[in-house]
């Protein structure tokens, strides 16, 4: 395959199928031959999902933007009484839905939201037990681990049986969100008032213990070192081992527009977010799906990064709110011909999906 | 399991591999195969044969002298009919200011300056600005004047291709740049630029430049309504004459912006994604395989996308710009200057080494490192 000297065991050990180390993964992240890596990651991804790109027709709901977690890289949340905040009310919420139905491939729900200071695990409930009974062809895919972790703080129940009510209601998959760097070093920093990295795998544990499927993520390119990348994926890598429950993973790039954090972090370049897939995509040997999320890559690293090793280029979504508040410039939602396009110009079979990546249909 | 590869998808690709020249088959067949990141490790290769660890940047500014246009050519934003209120001509004192500003530029080593066919400019008009500007900055390059603009003279003042570009040249013009070629296939030309310069005379521009020692780039516009084997055909006429010649110092890919064209209204034509731009980035570098510099124009890519090129076979981020006019009409929304800093650091990132440049590829030595 080409490769420079310095990495033909690590190409070797990928090609036969053998598990990369921690040190393999540090090595990876000084290798400057972006090309020989995404050859590498896609070699994987061929062999591994062949030609096939899922993408969804989705909606985001979020339903409050205010947050008692004051995260510093995060430009979404506010306190109440603070210009833009909002809080959604039932109606309100389905009322977004409906307009969001005009599209007829319509599939499913993207709901996330803030730590709402008042609001009842009931009161977030009650609206997604509303939004399927209202909407019973939708998939609702939502709630991440850090919002899971705050339901079972504030309503007194575990985590098993936040879960299960959550599934009761209509829950069919959890979202990949607020895993951040799983170190608690790291969120000590950034983001002290939410779930830790033991809470958060925790609730992807317990989760898939009760055979509700869980995405999960990583936001890089801020205060976190290279060895906790690596370290993030291994976290990951080892519960898939025991659980086999994450269906994709999404590389999250920090967006610093209108953060704190942005005050002394820069965005990270289109080279280092392409060789962070790639890498993902080699460590993380027992995940099947890696998302390029065009919403924070842009669309043309989106497109790019489909050589990179990904094989899921998430959603129409409709309309994006969390990253589009940080700056992202990428448009608020895509056309499905935009998104058909741009996987077969990179001689890829889009195929649109739910939010369990059962495939709907595949367009030829 | 991947699916089996033809015989002839084998076979170019093992050349590719080997870095051996591709045949048009060739380039069709890799074309076809779609496998990116193949074609970014052999181009990878190829742009380490050629230029080493080296990655060039330069110091330039670019000057469009005119949007008033004769040829009216169906791909363009830029160009406006003669009497349009948002036509303009820069006379000796406009130049005269640029040229002030640019004095004060540090390192500034070339001029670039590209324009519209102005119904009535006359040649000698074009004479003078070359010598303003030799004067006026005696160290800096003279790039001037796609061979569009040459074929203009040429037909305007009634004097041979040669006798003009003897007379540039005379003035102080160093190199020509490699904009107009466009497609080079005049079933593609009648169509998106039917009055301009046709493919025999692009190239006969190119070819008498460089018998006279002018060093020229060259370029291909794609995206818009050429086959595929037009491109490749486009590649291999220009590899052609650069095995005749050697005159081409480098390259560059210009991705049509169909926004506000003519030609984007009519054939209803979306800007290729950064698939495509990659992948023909690497196709060029692999087929042109005798030309040592490949251009990411950053003004026309983005800042990011650039940076990636330098991955799939560029070697080049061109300039820091001062004031670029004819893409941001079509709807590229870069900055429209950067600092050589910037550009330093994303070389820096990429594991290359950022070397700045004059014209004609000789390093420049950088006081900033020199400190450093």
């Amino acid at each position: 395959m080409l490769a420079t000297k310095e990495y033909e065991d690590i190409e070797k050990k990928v090609l036969q199928g053998e598990r990369l180390s921690r040190e393999d993964g540090i090595r990876l992240f000084h290798c400057h031959d972006l090309a020989w890596l995404g050859a590498l990651a896609d070699h994987v991804r061929q062999e591994k999902c062949g030609d096939i790109v899922y993408y969804n027709v989705n909606c985001h709901v979020n339903l409050t933007n205010i947050c008692t977690s004051h995260c510093e890289f995060c430009a979404f949340g506010r306190d109440a009484g603070d210009k833009g905040a909002y809080a959604m009310t039932k109606e309100q919420a389905i009322g977004l839905v409906r307009e969001a139905l005009k599209d007829p491939d319509m599939g499913g729900l993207h709901v996330v939201s803030g730590l709402h200071p008042t609001w009842s695990f009931e009161q977030y409930l009650g609206i997604l037990q509303a939004l399927h009974e209202e909407f019973p062809q939708l998939y609702l895919k939502g709630f991440t681990g850090v919002e899971i972790t705050h339901f079972a703080k504030i309503s007194g129940l575990s985590v098993r049986e936040v879960l299960e009510k959550l599934k009761a209601a209509g829950l069919k998959a959890i979202a990949g969100g607020g895993a951040e760097i799983l170190s608690d070093r790291v969120r000590q920093e950034l983001c002290p008032n939410k779930a830790t990295a033991e809470e958060w795998l925790n609730v992807a544990r317990t989760a898939h213990q009760l055979g509700i499927p869980t995405n999960a993520s990583m936001l890089y390119g801020h205060i976190e070192t290279l060895e906790e990348r690596v370290d993030h994926l291994l976290k990951l890598r080892n519960l898939q081992d025991e659980t086999h429950g994450f269906q994709t993973f999404i590389c999250f790039p920090f967006l610093p527009k209108h953060t704190k954090l942005g005050q002394r972090i820069k965005q990270t370049s289109m080279w280092d977010d392409l060789r962070t897939m790639a890498i993902a995509r080699l460590m993380l040997d027992n995940f099947r799906n890696i998302k390029a999320y065009w919403v924070m890559l842009t669309v043309p690293v989106a497109q790019v990064a489909l050589g990179f090793g990904a094989n899921d280029i998430d959603g129409t979504i409709h309309k994006e709110n969390i990253m589009h508040d940080a700056g992202a410039e990428s448009p608020r939602g895509l056309s499905e011909d935009t998104i058909i396009r741009i996987i077969k110009e990179a001689g890829r079979v889009p195929a649109l999906c739910d939010c369990n990546f059962n495939i709907i249909r595949t367009i030829d | 399991m991947a699916e089996q590869k033809t015989t002839a998808v084998q076979q170019a690709r093992a050349k590719a591999q080997a870095g051996e020249r591709l045949t048009k088959e060739d380039a069709l067949a890799l074309y076809e195969d779609n496998d990116l990141l193949f074609l970014a490790k052999c181009a990878r290769a190829a742009k380490e044969r050629a230029s080493g660890r080296n990655v060039y940047y330069t110091v330039n500014r670019h000057i469009n002298l005119t949007n008033i246009c004769s040829s009216n050519c169906p791909l363009c934003a830029f160009q406006v009919e003669q009497g349009d209120k948002r036509g303009y001509v820069m006379e000796h004192d406009d130049i005269a200011k640029v040229l002030e500003q640019a004095k004060h530029t540090c390192h500034l080593s070339e001029i670039h300056i590209v324009s519209a066919l102005h119904p009535d400019k006359p040649f000698n008009y074009y004479v003078d600005v070359v010598k303003q500007v030799r004067e006026a900055l005696p160290k800096a390059d003279v790039k001037a004047f796609t061979p569009v603009e040459v074929v203009n003279f040429s037909k305007t003042t009634g004097k041979p291709i040669r006798e003009v570009l003897e007379i540039l040249q005379k003035a102080g013009l160093d190199s020509l740049p490699g904009g107009g070629a466009e497609i080079l296939s005049d079933r593609v030309r009648q169509i998106i630029c039917p009055k301009k310069a046709t493919t025999a005379e692009w190239l006969e521009t190119m070819r008498t430049a460089h018998e006279l020692g002018i060093r020229t780039n060259c370029s291909m516009m794609y995206g818009h309504i050429e086959t595929i084997e037009e491109r490749v055909d486009h590649l291999l006429l220009l590899r052609e004459l650069q095995d005749e010649t050697h005159g081409f110092q480098a390259f560059m890919l210009f991705p049509f912006h169909p926004a506000h064209t003519k030609l984007g209204d009519e054939y209803h034509l979306q800007r290729v994604g950064s698939w495509e731009d990659m992948k023909m980035l690497a196709l060029s570098r692999l087929v042109l395989d005798n030309v040592a510099h490949f251009k990411a124009f950053w003004v026309m890519l983005t800042l990011p996308i650039a940076q990636l090129a330098l991955g799939f076979g560029a070697d080049d981020l061109d300039g820091t710009i001062g004031e670029e006019k004819i893409i941001h009409a079509a709807g590229a929304r870069t900055n429209t200057g950067i600092t050589r800093t910037t550009l330093k650091k994303i070389i820096r990132e990429t594991g290359y080494t950022p070397v700045e440049r004059d014209t004609f590829y000789q390093a420049i030595v950088d006081d900033e490192e020199v400190q450093a």
